[in-house]
């Protein structure tokens, strides 16, 4: 095997090593929703190619509200889902758009959008 | 407020508008102001003095001391006795001076006094006793809101505000939410408040409806950019293409020799040419990369901008640096593949967005079906408002052919109205005074005044459309395993390409840098996650909203799919079997009797007890148009029935326990009563001055499209149970009638949830049909609780499926749509699968080594674009689905 061919393999294998890293590796811990004077724990969650914050930590027992602000065109993150909770909602472009609901169970939840590429987690303490 | 004259204190008094001393008792008018009593001399006065101080419903306003009057529409009062309970707890409260309530209206008129007590507390003490005032919410847009302590200053205002129940302001939308009492204040007062607390208020908020037109206009605007994007790519193609390729065309083959530098120039050009269609009409895949790759995550964007950016870059390097490369040969250009994959991507784009469209017509079906202006009787005239402006206690007037606005109860008139859109039950329904009539249903002939109980959000059709759209957001449990695909899959396939890249440079023919860029670039390319992805949303958003169409609501995806899997049916006999309601049956004369006149008799006597089988025996009476005569001397005998005089003859009505006391004999009646009671119903022996006469029996009967939805429901191969609480015989009886599989008698109300829990022991999946009130417990423990309603009244929040139409029919239809919606996704998720199962090892160049078979990186872009449009055109043919079960079984029968 020529010095090349070992190179492209070596070049390859570092490749796929990274991709499965920058993907599915460890996550830096999310953002903590606070607490506004309506009593709602709420959060400004950004909508461009994905959640930003992408991991919100809520206490069980207290309302959340998530204002939902998509600021971009694509069709993919029309809408986001809360299936744990049967929320959805449509998020027009450049609008705020609130959900609201009350986490009962201390858990991890996802939210994503309607067909499942762009997620966040919400972590109930 | 006007007193009677025997209030009136005596003496000399001064009218407090023109100052004259009058006799109270020659007095034209009087007021009250507190406890203290005003007497009028005239006309004028008192009409000068009401627009100063009196209060009305639609005004509000009121002077200090004044005693002040609301209307209260009440959604549920619950009958005359629900009224009066409601009453006695208002009056309980101080200051509340007058209470008196509508029962048929639904309208409770309050006098109260301000300084006392307040609006709030009296809404408060109705809903804690368990009432549902018909107050409003209404969104309004503020301007000029710019800090935290805006919200608590506009939240003070609107508070103070009277007949404001609650009001929130949020900083993040700009909007209040208000709950106020419609009568007190309405949305100018609102806003004046706004105004006055130094905002802004912006034209009309929009109710939640219009964020799916938003959406629409969203895609609209995406549709129209990615339209010119398409063409631009596809009209820099067509050159990109030619001169890519300039052997195959005669004049420039001769012109641009292979290796020649008039080539290179001219794939310079192209190199040149191919930047702006990556980057205008290619921009939304660079963007999108970036933005996922931000979140540390990838998308279907990823894959084709670094697919494109490959084939540019490797071009820019041939044209550039030719002698990087070992020979020549491997010098060459992809620039056709960048222009011609954006464009192709592009146009799959465009047409997914189109049906996708599509998909959601049910939904904007709904919306469409709400009337945009009402006739409302206004201070006695009748105006035209905008529907958003009706007020809960408006009375409302409809005339033939028009669209019902709003929720209500028939104050007077008579009309059939169409409420095929809301139910999906094609014969119209007549409407007298105290019926309910449903917003956005048709009126047809008559015309008549209704009082609105529920205005916007409010409505039976609002509720349906928050109800449908929820569900139509809501994930099938089956798309939690593709979710898991979906979350893998990118990466996976950014992984496959450089693996298949890695072993074609080492392992394949030569040249070798050219078909690993080849393979690299095809494997990114095919890979469709975006048909994984909308394989069942696509589906279930049509399926739902085909539900809806129907007049069977589906709560969620969870819901869809499970109904599918039902294998025992479990139906409540009393208002679900049958009408929920007793019926004259049958008429038993004995010999010497006439039947129509023992049924005159008995319907007499009836008339004046208060037994709910009475009223079956009266209406049954009425049914034959007979004249029902006095009753003298009419005496319950509890335990045992009735007895009194009619026309001079003595009546006794009643259970073989009455004819025994008063020692009649019933000969062959007792063998007739056997056998009447065999046939699940409850007769009733008539003995006429003390002789047996005849029997009535009376039953509650089976809806007539029983017997049919559940002869379907077996067809579909369900085993159907039937739950009632009567004794075992009567209950046979009536599964006999209707052809259950199982009889389950003898069932305690609160045990049903226990029988379906017990069906379900048995290892089966139970859906359990009820009218949702009573059944709520029963309901929530089968796997599928299907609520059968009619009308406003539908408990829509019991059940995971609602039946608008109430007809066991719909039972049929709902697990023939779950069934269609469920095969639908199936065939999604197999195409989706195996198209990419297929396409990705072939794109790697698996079967290069058997049959020579490699892909083009162009090729690969249709196949994907296809194949996403493919999975949302197959969704959409299920908008053409129709129920078919019920429909042979009416065929059959007729």
């Amino acid at each position: 095997m020529s010095g090349t061919n070992i190179l492209a393999m070596v070049i390859g294998l570092a490749l796929i090593g990274g991709i499965a890293w920058f993907f599915w590796g460890p996550r830096k811990s999310g953002a903590r929703a606070a607490v506004t004077s309506s009593g709602y724990k709420e959060a400004m969650i950004l909508v461009k190619g994905g959640y930003t914050p992408d991991v919100v930590v809520v206490q069980h027992g207290k309302p959340v509200r998530f204002n939902f602000r998509r600021e971009e065109t694509v069709t993919c993150s029309e809408m986001v889902i809360f299936n744990d909770f049967a929320k959805s909602a449509h998020l027009p472009t450049g609008e705020t758009v609130p959900v609201e609901f009350l986490p009962e169970q201390p858990g991890e939840y996802e939210f994503t959008c309607q067909m499942g590429m762009l997620r966040g987690k919400l972590i109930v303490e | 407020m006007i007193e009677t004259k025997t209030q009136r204190s005596q003496g000399a008094a001064r009218d407090p508008v023109c100052g004259t001393t009058i006799d109270p008792a020659q007095a034209f008018a009087t007021r009250t102001r507190g406890l203290e009593m005003l007497y009028f001399c005239s006309e004028r006065c008192v009409q000068q003095y009401d627009r100063e101080h009196i209060s009305s419903a639609t005004t509000g306003v009121s002077g200090t001391g004044q005693l002040r009057r609301i209307e209260l529409a009440v959604a549920d009062l619950g009958g005359q006795q629900g009224a009066k309970r409601l009453e006695e707890q208002l009056k309980a409260l101080p200051g509340v001076w007058q209470v008196t309530t509508n029962a048929r209206a639904r309208l409770l008129r309050i006098a109260y006094d301000p300084d006392k007590t307040q609006v709030e507390t009296i809404v408060g003490r109705a809903r804690a006793a368990g009432y549902t005032l018909a107050a409003s919410t209404t969104q309004l847009d503020i301007g000029g809101m710019h800090c935290a302590s805006c919200v608590v200053t506009i939240e003070e205002a609107l508070k103070a505000t009277p007949g404001v129940l609650a009001a929130s302001v949020n900083l993040a939308t700009q909007q209040a939410h208000i709950e106020y009492v419609p009568g007190l204040v309405d949305r100018k007062g609102l806003a004046r408040a706004i105004e006055q607390a130094g905002y802004r208020v912006r034209a009309e908020s929009v109710p939640a409806e219009t964020a799916l037109d938003r959406t629409e206009q969203d895609r609209a605007k995406e549709y129209s950019s990615l339209l010119r994007k398409f063409w631009f790519a596809a009209l820099v193609s067509l050159p990109v293409i030619v001169f890519s390729y300039p052997q195959f065309f005669p004049g420039l083959r001769d012109w641009l020799p292979p290796e020649s530098s008039a080539l290179r120039i001219a794939w310079a050009f192209l190199g040149v040419l191919t930047l702006p269609v990556m980057f205008g009409g290619g921009s939304h895949y660079f963007t999108g990369m970036w933005q996922a790759l931000k979140h540390r995550q990838a998308n279907m964007y990823t894959l084709i901008a670094i697919g494109v950016a490959a084939a540019w870059l490797y071009s820019s390097v041939a044209v550039a640096a030719p002698q990087l490369f070992p020979s020549q040969a491997l010098a060459q250009t992809f620039y056709d593949v960048t222009a011609v994959v954006i464009a192709l991507v592009n146009l799959g784009l465009l047409l997914e967005l189109r049906a996708r469209g599509r998909t959601s017509e049910a939904i904007k079906k709904l919306i469409g079906l709400q009337a945009k202006t009402a006739r409302v009787v206004r201070d006695g005239t009748e105006v035209d408002l905008p529907v958003e402006e009706v007020l809960g206690g408006d009375i409302i007037v409809v005339r033939p052919g028009e669209k019902i606005p709003v929720d209500g109860v028939v104050l007077s008139g008579n009309s059939s109205v169409d409420e095929s859109m809301i139910t999906g039950e094609s014969i119209p329904v007549e409407k007298h005074a105290g019926d309910e009539v449903i917003g956005a249903t048709m009126n047809q002939t008559g015309s008549f005044r209704f009082r609105a109980t529920k205005v916007g959000k409010d409505t039976a059709l609002s509720q349906i459309i928050r109800l449908v759209q929820d569900a139509q957001g809501s994930k099938a449990p089956i798309q939690r395993v593709v979710d898991q695909v979906a979350h893998y899959f990118v990466p996976t396939v950014m992984i496959l390409a450089v693996a298949a890249a890695t072993i074609w440079f080492v392992f394949g023919p030569q040249p070798t840098f050219i078909y690993a860029l080849i393979v690299f670039v095809t494997t990114l390319i095919i890979a469709c996650p975006c048909a994984l992805g909308l394989a069942t949303p696509t589906s279930l958003t049509v399926g739902i909203g085909k539900g809806a169409e129907q007049g069977i609501l589906i709560r969620s995806g969870d819901a869809l799919q499970t109904t599918m899997r039902l294998q025992t049916i479990v139906l409540d006999k009393t208002g679900t079997i049958t009408k929920g309601k007793p019926e004259l049956t049958n008429v038993v004369a004995e010999r010497d009797f006439d039947e129509d006149e023992l049924l005159r008799l008995a319907a007499a006597i009836e008339r004046n007890s208060e037994h709910p089988l009475a009223s079956a025996i009266v209406e049954g009476a009425m049914a034959r148009t007979l004249a029902l005569p006095e009753v003298t001397n009419f005496k319950a005998v509890p335990g045992h029935g009735v007895e009194g005089e009619v026309e001079g003859k003595h009546i006794l009505l009643g259970n073989a326990r009455l004819m025994t006391t008063h020692h009649i004999a019933l000969g062959r009646l007792v063998a007739e009563t056997q056998r009447l009671a065999d046939d699940g119903k409850t007769p009733m022996y008539v003995a006429i001055n003390g002789q047996a006469a005849g029997i009535v029996a009376v039953a509650d009967t089976v809806k007539d499209e029983s017997v049919a939805a559940i002869a379907a429901l077996k067809r579909l191969g369900l085993e159907v149970v039937m739950l009632t609480g009567d004794n075992r015989r009567t209950a046979e009886a009536i599964g006999r009638q209707v052809g259950v599989d199982r009889v389950l008698p003898e069932v305690l109300p609160q045990d049903k949830a226990h029988e379906v829990q017990r069906l379900q022991l048995e290892g089966k999946t139970v859906g359990m049909v009820g009218d949702g009130i009573n059944d709520a417990p029963a309901l929530t423990q089968a796997n599928v609780g299907l609520a059968i309603g009619t009308g406003t009244d539908v408990a829509i929040e019991a059940a995971d499926i609602t039946l608008m139409s109430g007809s066991l029919a719909g039972v049929v239809t709902a697990i023939e749509i779950s069934k269609a919606t469920m095969r639908n996704v199936r065939q999604n998720l197999f195409g989706a699968f195996i198209y990419n199962a297929l396409g990705i090892p072939i794109a790697m160049g698996l079967l290069y080594p058997f049959i020579g078979v490699l892909l083009s990186p162009m090729i690969a872009a249709a196949a994907m674009a296809a194949s996403s449009v493919t999975v949302v055109t197959n969704a959409n043919r299920l908008r053409s689905w129709h129920p078919k079960g019920t429909q042979r079984e009416k065929e059959k029968r007729s």
